[in-house]
């Protein structure tokens, strides 16, 4: 290295030190950013489930290696050639993509558990807030159809606030063309699981994420129809801080299980050999 | 209510049953050619008014308080109705109701969201938002049409589903999922009309059909203009704006593929003439029920599917 770039090592030190530490967003505790990184993004102090990416959450649960993507070609649409004061849905949805990687706010593919094949779909919020819509919508299907054709599982993890706007109607009928899809899986006796993550609502929770044979949520994941706020307005009362809790829609019964991060994928293939199990 | 673009009609409307009264105490009144011309005049007025309203102008016929409800409906168009009540889990919804029906000749089982004409009725059926109990019981009876092998008409007329907290810990997401998912495989003919406003999963949670029917002044939209506004705009006041981008009205939703057929409302809108409205709606209504009996049971079904996979499809590279 030149004498002349002497002048930005101060620089990287301080970024190098603060890519060091994670702090939780909840307890606000530093923690190694390694640590943190290897507690899969979940606060080793008070057990906050952080928000992570489709890929993290794919590493997380299935066999190394053996994720292999479907239907990745399908993507945003703009069917109303939406525009709002902050401009076009086409720029936001082109700026996203090249934020994220992705192409719409899901990914979907087969894998194994423990070597139990399965079909995943994965929701990322950093999509346009995991927002279901066209795209969103026909790859959660197209990969229902998939797992119906192969006879394997079916898993989807939701992290999503519901509906796109910007797709309008056809956003909506999103949810009854996933629903279409889980319901001929129940037909033909397919297993489903959702897995809510936070957060899981509006129209993604009134659709598939709340249909699974069995439903689990990560620890303390928002998970509900309405906003807080319209329910706040609408009966003129503050709601409790646990409303829409992971731990009160299990306690309300509609979910099976909380299970922690690092525990999910023991508890899919756990419940997974029950299926045909003799 | 007034509309302020319907201009000087409820004037005229006016004058026409000031003379009309007049008619009526002193029958010798020489005021017919006054009422012909004046009911002509209206009639120019109004189909002017009507014939380029703004999505926004929609949106306030859609709500129009006088506009014909689902009682309404029922009481000018079926010959017979028996109101089946309860979800059999927790209670009765007066936001939906339904039951078993006669149209001309045909029995079908007849579902719909119910708001009021008054406050009080208003407050009984919470403007017709329905909690988890009135999608329940829209599903029972669903269920029980499917085993009478009768068909299903739903009528859809709401603000959305209810946001209330009550509604939130009985299960209003698992409700209208639970619906959408049902809906997709039941063996009867579904038809959907939508009659005023279609206001996102609360209308869908009894929304999923073979076919779609949507009055001409109604709209149908994933959010509210007003919620639209207020989070994609910042300002609730943008509500017309956000009407015009959302695509709400019959004629958008026709052109994209969401409703199968627009039936037209009388001049000046449903909201003035009851019997033009449900006469329009019966005869749509008999024609579909016609074409879906010969329609059998498993390709109802296949062709349900086909219809929701095709919504969303676009060619990607």
């Amino acid at each position: 290295m030149g004498w002349f770039r002497k002048k930005e090592k101060p620089q990287e030190v301080v970024t190098e030190k603060k890519d060091l530490w994670t702090i939780c967003p909840s307890c606000k505790a530093h923690v190694y950013k390694d640590e943190w990184d290897k507690n899969f993004s979940v606060c080793p102090q008070c057990n906050f489930h952080d928000k992570i990416n489709w890929k993290e959450r794919m590493d997380i649960l299935l066999d190394p290696g053996t994720f292999r993507e479907i239907n990745d070609n399908v993507s945003t649409a703009d069917p109303l050639e939406f525009k709002d004061s902050k401009g076009s849905y086409a720029e936001k949805a082109e700026a996203t993509k090249v934020k994220t990687g992705m192409k719409e706010a899901v990914i979907t593919g087969r894998g194994k558990i423990h070597g139990i094949r399965v079909v995943m779909a994965v929701m990322d919020f950093r999509f346009l807030g995991g927002s279901l819509a066209s795209g969103t919508g026909e790859k959660i299907l197209l990969a229902s159809e998939y797992a119906l054709r192969h006879k394997y599982p079916y898993i989807v993890v939701s992290a999503s606030g519901g509906a796109r706007m910007h797709e309008g109607i056809i956003s909506l009928m999103q949810m009854a063309k996933t629903c279409a899809g889980v319901a001929r899986l129940k037909k033909m006796g397919i297993p489903y699981i959702s897995i809510l993550t936070d957060p899981t609502t509006g129209g993604v929770s009134a659709s598939f994420a709340t249909m699974g044979d069995i439903n689990i949520a990560e620890p303390k994941a928002l998970i509900g129809f309405a906003g807080r706020r319209v329910i706040e307005e609408t009966i003129k009362q503050k709601l409790p801080d646990d409303f829409q809790t992971a731990e009160y829609v299990l306690d309300h019964g509609f979910i099976d299980q909380i299970v922690n991060r690092k525990e999910m994928k023991n508890f899919l293939y756990k419940v997974l050999r029950y299926w045909k199990a003799k | 209510m007034n509309l302020d673009f319907e201009k000087n009609a409820p004037e005229i409307e006016e004058k026409i049953a000031e003379l009309t009264k007049q008619k009526a105490t002193d029958p010798n009144a020489k005021v017919d050619d006054q009422i012909v011309g004046l009911k002509k005049e209206l009639d120019k007025v109004l189909k002017e008014a009507y014939a380029h309203l703004t999505p926004w102008q929609t949106v306030q016929v859609a709500r129009h308080p006088n506009r014909p409800l689902l009682r309404d409906y029922i009481a000018g168009m079926c010959g017979e109705f028996i109101e089946l009540h309860g979800d059999r889990c927790f209670g009765d919804d007066k936001g939906i109701i339904g039951g078993f029906a006669t149209i001309a000749d045909s029995h079908v089982m007849i579902i719909g969201h119910q708001k009021g004409k008054n406050l009080e009725d208003n407050v009984k059926s919470n403007f017709g938002m329905a909690t988890p109990e009135g999608y329940r019981k829209a599903l029972r009876l669903m269920k029980l049409a499917e085993k009478f092998k009768i068909p299903i008409i739903t009528f859809i007329d709401t603000p959305g589903a209810y946001p209330g907290a009550d509604a939130e810990a009985r299960g209003q997401a698992e409700a209208i999922a639970r619906n959408l998912t049902e809906m997709s495989q039941l063996e009867v003919p579904v038809i959907v009309v939508v009659t005023g406003e279609g206001g996102s999963g609360g209308a869908l949670g009894i929304g999923v059909g073979d076919v779609i029917l949507m009055l001409s002044n109604s709209v149908y939209s994933v959010i509210s203009p007003e919620g639209c506004a207020s989070i994609l705009w910042r300002d609730g006041s943008k509500a017309p704006e956000a009407a015009e981008a959302l695509k709400i009205t019959a004629n958008s939703l026709f052109k994209l593929g969401i409703v199968d057929e627009i039936i037209p409302e009388p001049i000046g809108g449903a909201h003035r003439d009851y019997d033009g409205t449900l006469q329009a709606v019966k005869q749509a209504l008999l024609k579909h029920l016609n074409i879906l009996r010969r329609v059998s049971e498993r390709k109802l079904v296949d062709r349900r599917f086909e219809k929701y996979c095709r919504i969303g499809r676009f060619k990607h590279r």
